[in-house]
This record gives structure tokens, C-alpha cells and sequence, in this order.
């Protein structure tokens, strides 16, 4: 604690460095030889494992448990990225309890499922420990595919492509690759430059070039690339984000989560980022979590969620709700702003009680907020020629848009929930699509 | 409280939990540290003959099989044994049996197969106060290469003469110690009853090796790039003692022969079984070397309060369960069973679909939903559903009626028993038939 601590405003250095680089570290640290074996241990090995079906890239969960068991943890490794090729990222930031762990036969059985994410990330640590890359190329082809988005959907589609042969170049419209694996998940999730040290790992399998500073609407469109290239897939993500529609919201202090949580990313002294000594995040999803816990390991004195509807209608996990009300979070259900109160400099947030069909009671709190991060979700910024589905590309099959040569996946395409796993799982199957199609 | 107070041929002690001779007993500073901790009585570590004593090996002598979160599951070891001088030996079971005379006290021996040596060492051991005398007829290695330990237990007709010559030079009760490397171990057992022993104590360990390193490509435990083949033990051993400790006691040629049973007793539960296959008292080794002499607390309380539920004490136990040990032959054929799986208990891990359908009848289905159920029609209740399900009590095996028609076969189950030995596929059944 610093004596900034009790000062109103956004300020950085609201802790010191010490405090900031333990509230920052591992969210889950790595297991150890010893503790990955007996996590190990507790896998039944199922049948047709429920485990499996609940993974939506369909990694062999108990096989690589297994491999980790008979002291292979690199063989486990290749099991997971022989389906995923992020399987590094998304042992870290998987919502494994609402997926794999979730349909664990231990979580029914007892309430404590094998922990299968922290298994994962042992087994594919290990494999990418041993250096070098675990694939090779199949002989080029003279096909060329575009990638759109260097996030997960579009790494986990230029790799496949690659090993497949085909030349692939890999365009982001940031600065660095990785998408929100970079730019859009807490520090604590991913810490130690994991993101970047698995995007030069997926890449140092060859035939994959990566260009950024450029995307759609930056410097290429989609006519050109459907030129130039065999087939073009776009994994874009959702650059848009809501605004709340309130009087003031341009005012200092009211900002989008997913800009806090990046800048926080890129941020490499902690103590230099500013936060509101009061901050009220609107969401009820990861983002609003994430932005919500940060905040308060950074240092606000408080911090509330302030979801519209209920607790069971909550799109952030338990476990991740719990998370934050352990951080000191405080989780406010049934509540939506309804004004800004400040001159210039954001003073408060009044919030209005909603019954459950979204009306208000009639009654209305008034929170302290410096800071009010809005993370009511993310829209997809409009591609010229695509049919849309519920506000994102429409996509059939693998992948496939309305447009000949044209492959979506990840956040930006319809179908599927807005995970890191879904996206590669997305790249992947439309990798073999494209491939299906350039072979045909 | 049941009275654990056991008196084994003669030889008496407040309970029947006796460490067994090995290293936990090899000197008076951990016999006393035992019989602190409140074990019943100690064999003492093996004595030699006078001279020079053996000598050891100076790197590990002892290798590991591992069960889950490195649970100790079988223990091999290649020491010898004691390596101290025979008098410092002698002079110390005298101080501690003086200090303990409650407790039970057995010295081990192993000296050559000469009846000279044995004359030598008795009396010697007879002057400690000593209780009782085992005859090392077991250890595996390296002493058997010297024509003693499991070299003379693997002879029955060495057997009695050496347990003659100790009826004849000592007046100490002999426990005979045999070695489970044999193929038929009744035979050892009724050379030594022949020879006029007061008891057998079994297994001695078995020959074994643990593993093999996979970068040395060679046996564990390794010395210098080189192994040698251990004595194993530890609760990995208990089924083979179990059967062993068995087939003396319902053999009629050693029905009544004390034993003593040994091999991989870790709770007060594997000490009652061991009990009710004839054992008269149990002697422990490799979970005192596991888990300290503590364990002892949990054996004693453990057992006297099975014994006050069961409402019997530990003569009624003893032996308990031999009558129901027989041949296959006898087998009731008409008892037939059908697995039945508690969907309540059920968690949907699917093991006994995987064992029956791969490895077994074909006799659970799998729905959509994940639910499992047997299929009377195939199951021949074989119990392997039951093994490989990770819930206690979740697949249990039922008896049908008799009366009731068996799906599987299309028979009525009979009330009367019958087996093999009237069965009409029987060969010898026919040949008496006609």
C-alpha cells in the first residue's frame, strides 16, 4: 500500500511494486513433476470420456492423462496439440469449469473434478520446453491462403494450412500477433510473455508470414485479397464495443474493459498504469471480471460489477465469480446505470434496480466511481459483401461464408460460444476445409 | 477391549503384532523404540555364526514399487544378515529381554547347514533369555549362494534335519521359517513338522526385481551399473502369503501346525485376515519400514474392536476361515449370480463397459445418456465390472433365486448345490457313472 492508495482520481501507483508483482503472478502455478502425478492419478480413464465431448477442439483428455501418469508429459503434449495447436493458452485461460472439468465424472462424483486444465498446461510446458516445433510441413503446394486476425481462430488456421503445405500469410491490424490471447485476458491468466513465446513457437513451423499494421479496412479489403489469394480466412474477432448510451459517457474515467485490459497488458511497469480509486464495471461477462479483478489488484480501494439480470443468468463462470468476490470484488445483480454524475472528471455512477423483466423497480443507488469500464460485449466492425448472422458473419459448415474462397471463424462468425478453445477449434476444421477445397 | 494377549507356542505377548526379523529389529536402540511404541514382540535380525560377520553392500539396498501419490506398494531388498558381531548381538536381545519381559522375543538364525554350527550358536542364544528360535531357512539372496537361507529352505529334507538338530540342542521353542520360492509349499512346511516344529512362519520374501533403469538398462536396486535379484515384500506380497499361509493350514499332514504369518500385513485388517487363514500371530516388516513403529496404535485398536463387534476373541479367529478355503472342484456350480449397478451410485466413468465389452462377455450396454446396465442374457458373473469400478458398493453381484430362470443359459437355478465333481461334462463323473 502507497499513500496514492487513499486518493480519489485515476492514479497510478496505487501499489508497489512488490505488492503488484504478487498480485500479478500465476493465477494457477505450474505443477511440479511430483503434483502433475498425482493430479494425474485421479483420471479414471473413461470411456468415451465425457471430458472429450465437453472440449471444443475434442482433445484426448484421459490418453494424455495417461501419458503424464507413465512420465511422457511431452507425448501428452503433442496428444493436445495434435487437436489444438494453442494448447498452451488455453490450459491458462480455458473456463475448464464450465467445459472439460465441468463434465469430469469426479466432478459429479465428488465435487472435485481431475484438474485437467493445470494437467494440460504441465504436458504442453513441457513439450514446448524441449525446443524446436513438433511438426513438420507436408511438400508445398503452390496454393497461398490470406489469414485475416492473428488471434487464436487465425494462428491455430495459418498453422494447420502451413503443415498442410500451403503458403500462408498471417495479416493483424495491431502491432503484435495473438489477438486477445495479447491484448484481451488478464495478466494473471497468462503471465511471463506466454502469449508472444507461443505465437513465435506456432510460427517456427515454417511457411507462415506474418504482416502486421495491416487488416481490413487497414490498408487491405476483401476484393483484393479474394484476388491475390487461393482462400482467404478472417479471424477478425469483434472490434466493436457497446456504448451505454448515457448522458456524460465521454467524460474522463469512462472507458471500454477491453481497452483497460489491454493497455494493462501491455503494460510492462505495472506501477505506471493508472486506476480509479472507485471503479464500477458494467457486465456480466469474463471481460467484466477481468477488467473488475485487475482494477482491484492494481489497487482501487473498490471495485462492483453491476450486472442487469440475476446471478444464474451471469455469463462469467462461478468459479470466475468467485475469483472476484475473493479479490474483494463486489458482485451487484439486477442493476443497470442510468446516469454519470461529474464535471469533466467521471464523480459517480447511478445505478437503477431492475425487476427480472428488465424494467426498473423505481429505486436507484449512487456509487463513488473515478472509473467505469463498460464491458456489455463486443460487436463485429462491419465486412462489405459477407451475409450476417445475429450481428456476426454468417458461416455453414467448416467455416464456409457466402463468399467463394472466404472462410470466418473465431468471435467474428456466428455459432459457437466466444472462447479462445471455440476459435481454435474454428481454425482449425476451416484449415481442413480450405484444404479440402484447394485439393479438390 | 478384546484381550489381544496372544500365547504362540508357549511363547507369550500382550498382543499378536510382532516385528518381523529384518532391519527394524537389527539392533536394542529400535527394539526398544518397538516395544515403547507398544508392539507385541520382535524377532530379532538374523544371527550368523560366530567370526566375521557378512558384510553389506555400500550402495541402496532396497528398490520400490509405487501405487498412487508414490504409496509404498511392494519393497525388495538385498541386504544381509545382521553385519554386527554375533556377541554384540547376543548382549543386547539379553538387555532388552531383561528390560521387556512382557513382550516376546525370537531370535532369528542362519548359520551353515552343519550340525556342528547349530550346536555352536543355541546355547549362546538360550543364555539371552530369549523366547524362541526362527530358522532363517528364507532369505533369497546372496546368503542362499552360501548354501543357506532359501538354499536349505528349497530342500524339505534339509529342512527336518536342521530343525532336529535345534529340538535336540535347545529347549527353546523352533519357528521355521519358509521361503515362498518353492512351487509347493506344504512340502517345506511338513518337512519342518517332521523335523518336531513348534510352528512355520511365512513368506519369506521373493525373489524379485523391481524395475530396470531405462538409461542404465540396469536392474533396480543398482550397484555400480550392476543389480541382483532381491527379496520382495510389502502389501504387494499379501495374496501369495495369504494362499501360502492357507494350503498349510487345511493341508491334513500340517492341519494345527502354528504359523506365523508374514508377508505385506500394513493394518489391522490384513492381520485378521492372515488370522483367520490359521495364523496365529502375524509378524510385520516392510509397513513398520514405511510408516515407523507408530503404526502399531492403529493395529492393536483396530483389531480389538473388530474383534469386541464380531464379539469373539482372538482364539475364535484364529483359523476362522480355513474350513471355507477348498478346491475349485467343490465349487457350488448352482450359485449363480448377475451383476447389478446402483444407477443412483453410478458416475458415468464407463470402466465397466470398457473391461466387459473389450475384455469380457459383452454384458453391460451404453446408452446416448451415458447409462449403463447389465445384460442378464450375457453376464456370466464374472466380477470384473465390480474390479474396475472406481465406486464402492456401486456394482454389486446378486444372487438369483433359485427357481428363476438364468437368461444367460436358459436354466432354472437349482437350490441344491452341485459341482465339478457331479457335473455331466466331467469325465470322471462319467467314468464313476457308468
Amino acid at each position: 500500500m502507497t499513500e496514492a492508495m487513499r486518493l480519489d482520481g485515476i492514479r497510478a501507483g496505487r501499489l508497489g511494486p512488490e505488492d503488484l508483482a504478487e498480485n500479478f503472478a500465476d493465477l494457477h502455478p505450474a505443477y511440479d513433476a511430483h503434483e502433475a502425478t498425482v493430479a494425474a492419478d485421479r483420471c479414471y480413464f473413461c470411456h468415451d470420456a465425457p471430458c472429450i465431448t465437453a472440449c471444443p477442439t475434442d482433445i484426448d483428455i484421459p490418453l494424455f492423462i495417461r501419458q503424464i501418469q507413465t512420465g511422457m508429459p511431452e507425448a501428452a503434449g503433442k496428444t493436445i496439440f495434435d487437436q489444438n495447436i494453442l494448447g498452451g493458452m488455453c490450459a491458462r485461460v480455458c473456463p475448464t469449469e464450465t467445459l472439460c472439468e465441468e463434465a469430469c465424472v469426479r466432478e459429479a462424483a465428488e465435487g472435485k473434478p481431475v484438474q485437467i486444465g493445470r494437467l494440460q498446461r504441465y504436458a504442453t510446458d513441457a513439450l514446448m520446453a524441449e525446443g524446436g516445433h513438433p511438426y513438420t510441413r507436408a511438400p508445398a503446394t503452390d496454393k497461398t491462403v490470406a489469414v485475416i486476425g492473428a488471434g487464436p481462430a487465425g494462428l491455430a488456421c495459418a498453422h494447420r494450412l502451413a503443415m498442410l503445405g500451403h503458403t500462408v500469410t498471417l495479416y493483424d491490424s495491431k502491432t503484435k500477433p495473438g489477438g486477445l490471447n495479447e491484448y484481451g485476458i488478464a495478466a494473471y491468466k497468462t503471465p511471463g510473455g506466454f502469449a508472444q513465446a507461443e505465437v513465435d513457437w506456432l510460427l517456427s513451423i515454417g511457411g507462415i508470414t506474418l504482416v502486421t499494421g495491416q487488416g481490413l479496412g487497414n490498408g487491405l479489403t476483401l476484393p483484393d485479397l479474394r484476388e491475390k489469394y487461393d482462400a482467404v480466412f478472417l479471424g477478425i474477432g469483434l472490434g466493436g464495443v457497446g456504448a451505454l448510451g448515457l448522458e456524460g459517457e465521454e467524460m474522463t474515467g469512462a472507458a471500454n474493459a477491453v481497452d483497460f485490459i489491454a493497455s494493462l497488458r501491455q503494460q510492462a511497469d505495472l506501477t505506471q498504469l493508472p486506476v480509479g480509486r472507485h471503479v464500477v464495471v458494467v457486465g456480466g461477462g469474463m471481460t467484466a471480471v477481468d477488467a473488475a479483478v485487475q482494477s482491484k489488484l492494481l489497487g482501487a480501494e473498490t471495485v462492483t460489477i453491476a450486472y442487469r439480470r440475476g446471478r444464474d443468468r451471469m455469463p462469467a463462470s462461478r468459479f470466475e465469480q468467485d475469483l472476484a468476490a475473493s479479490h474483494g470484488v463486489r458482485l451487484m445483480f439486477n442493476v443497470a446505470p442510468v446516469a454519470l454524475h461529474g464535471e469533466g472528471q467521471l464523480r459517480e455512477v447511478e445505478l437503477a434496480y431492475l425487476n427480472p423483466d428488465m424494467s426498473q423497480t423505481g429505486e436507484t443507488v449512487t456509487l463513488r466511481a473515478d472509473q467505469l469500464f463498460r464491458a456489455i460485449g463486443q460487436k463485429l466492425e462491419a465486412v462489405e459483401g459477407l451475409d450476417l448472422d445475429g450481428g456476426k458473419i454468417a458461416v455453414t459448415g467448416a467455416g464456409r461464408t457466402s463468399l467463394d474462397k472466404v472462410w470466418a471463424g473465431g468471435d467474428c462468425a456466428s455459432g459457437g460460444e466466444d472462447l479462445t478453445v471455440t476459435a481454435v477449434a474454428e481454425g482449425r476444421d476451416a484449415a481442413m476445409d480450405i484444404h479440402s477445397a484447394l485439393t479438390a | 477391549m478384546a484381550d489381544l494377549t496372544t500365547d504362540f507356542v508357549g511363547i507369550k505377548s500382550p498382543n499378536p503384532f510382532w516385528l518381523a526379523s529384518a532391519p527394524p529389529t537389527d539392533k536394542e536402540y529400535n527394539v526398544r523404540r518397538a516395544f515403547e511404541a507398544g508392539w507385541g514382540g520382535v524377532v530379532w535380525k538374523t544371527l550368523g555364526a560366530e567370526g566375521p560377520p557378512v558384510v553389506n553392500v555400500n550402495g541402496p539396498r532396497y528398490g520400490a514399487i509405487y501405487g498412487a501419490d508414490r504409496r509404498l506398494l511392494g519393497l525388495n531388498n538385498i541386504e544381509l544378515i545382521t553385519d554386527r558381531p554375533l556377541q554384540t548381538n547376543l548382549d543386547e536381545m539379553k538387555a532388552v529381554k531383561r528390560d521387556y519381559p512382557d513382550r516376546a522375543l525370537v531370535a532369528s538364525i542362519m548359520v551353515p547347514c552343519e550340525e556342528d554350527a547349530w550346536r555352536a550358536i543355541l546355547p549362546r542364544v538360550e543364555e539371552t533369555g530369549a523366547d524362541g528360535i526362527e530358522l532363517n531357512f528364507g532369505c533369497p539372496h546372496g546368503m542362499s549362494e552360501r548354501g543357506m537361507g532359501s538354499a536349505v529352505g528349497q530342500v524339505p529334507e534339509y529342512i527336518e534335519m536342521v530343525t532336529r538338530w535345534c529340538k535336540q540342542y535347545s529347549r527353546m521353542p523352533v519357528i521355521v521359517k519358509l521361503t515362498p520360492n518353492i512351487t509347493d509349499i506344504r512340502k517345506p512346511a511338513a518337512a519342518a513338522k517332521r523335523g518336531g516344529a513348534d510352528a512355520v512362519s511365512l513368506i519369506n520374501t521373493i525373489n524379485s526385481i523391481t524395475s530396470v533403469d531405462l538409461d542404465d538398462f540396469a536392474p533396480e536396486p543398482t550397484i555400480d551399473g550392476k543389480g541382483s535379484h532381491g527379496g520382495y515384500c510389502g502389501p504387494a506380497v499379501k495374496p501369495i502369503a495369504l494362499s501360502m499361509v492357507s494350503e498349510i493350514a487345511r493341508n491334513p499332514e500340517t492341519h494345527g501346525l502354528p504359523i506365523s504369518g508374514i508377508g505385506g500385513v500394513t493394518t489391522w485388517r490384513d492381520a485378521a485376515e492372515f488370522m483367520t487363514l490359521g495364523a496365529g500371530n502375524v509378524q510385520v516388516c516392510t509397513a513398520a519400514m514405511t510408516y515407523g513403529f507408530g503404526i502399531i496404535k492403529e493395529m492393536t485398536a483396530g483389531l480389538s474392536r473388530y474383534l469386541d463387534e464380531k464379539g469373539m476373541t482372538i482364539d475364535d479367529l484364529v483359523g476362522r476361515a480355513v474350513p471355507n478355503v477348498t478346491d475349485w472342484q467343490y465349487l457350488n456350480l448352482n450359485y449363480v449370480t448377475k451383476a447389478r449397478i446402483s444407477q443412483d451410485d453410478c458416475i458415468k466413468c464407463g470402466r465397466c463397459y470398457a473391461a466387459c465389452e473389450d475384455t469380457s462377455h459383452q454384458a453391460i450396454s451404453m446408452s446416448a445418456d451415458r447409462t449403463f446396465e447389465v445384460i442378464d442374457a450375457e453376464c456370466v458373473a464374472c466380477n470384473l465390472c465390480v474390479d474396475v469400478c472406481p465406486v464402492d458398493n456401486c456394482i454389486t453381484m446378486e444372487r438369483l433365486a433359485p427357481g428363476t430362470v438364468d437368461p444367460r443359459t436358459g436354466k432354472v437355478v437349482e437350490a441344491e448345490p452341485a459341482d465339478w465333481t457331479t457335473h455331466p461334462n466331467n469325465p470322471a463323473t462319467k467314468v464313476a457313472a457308468e
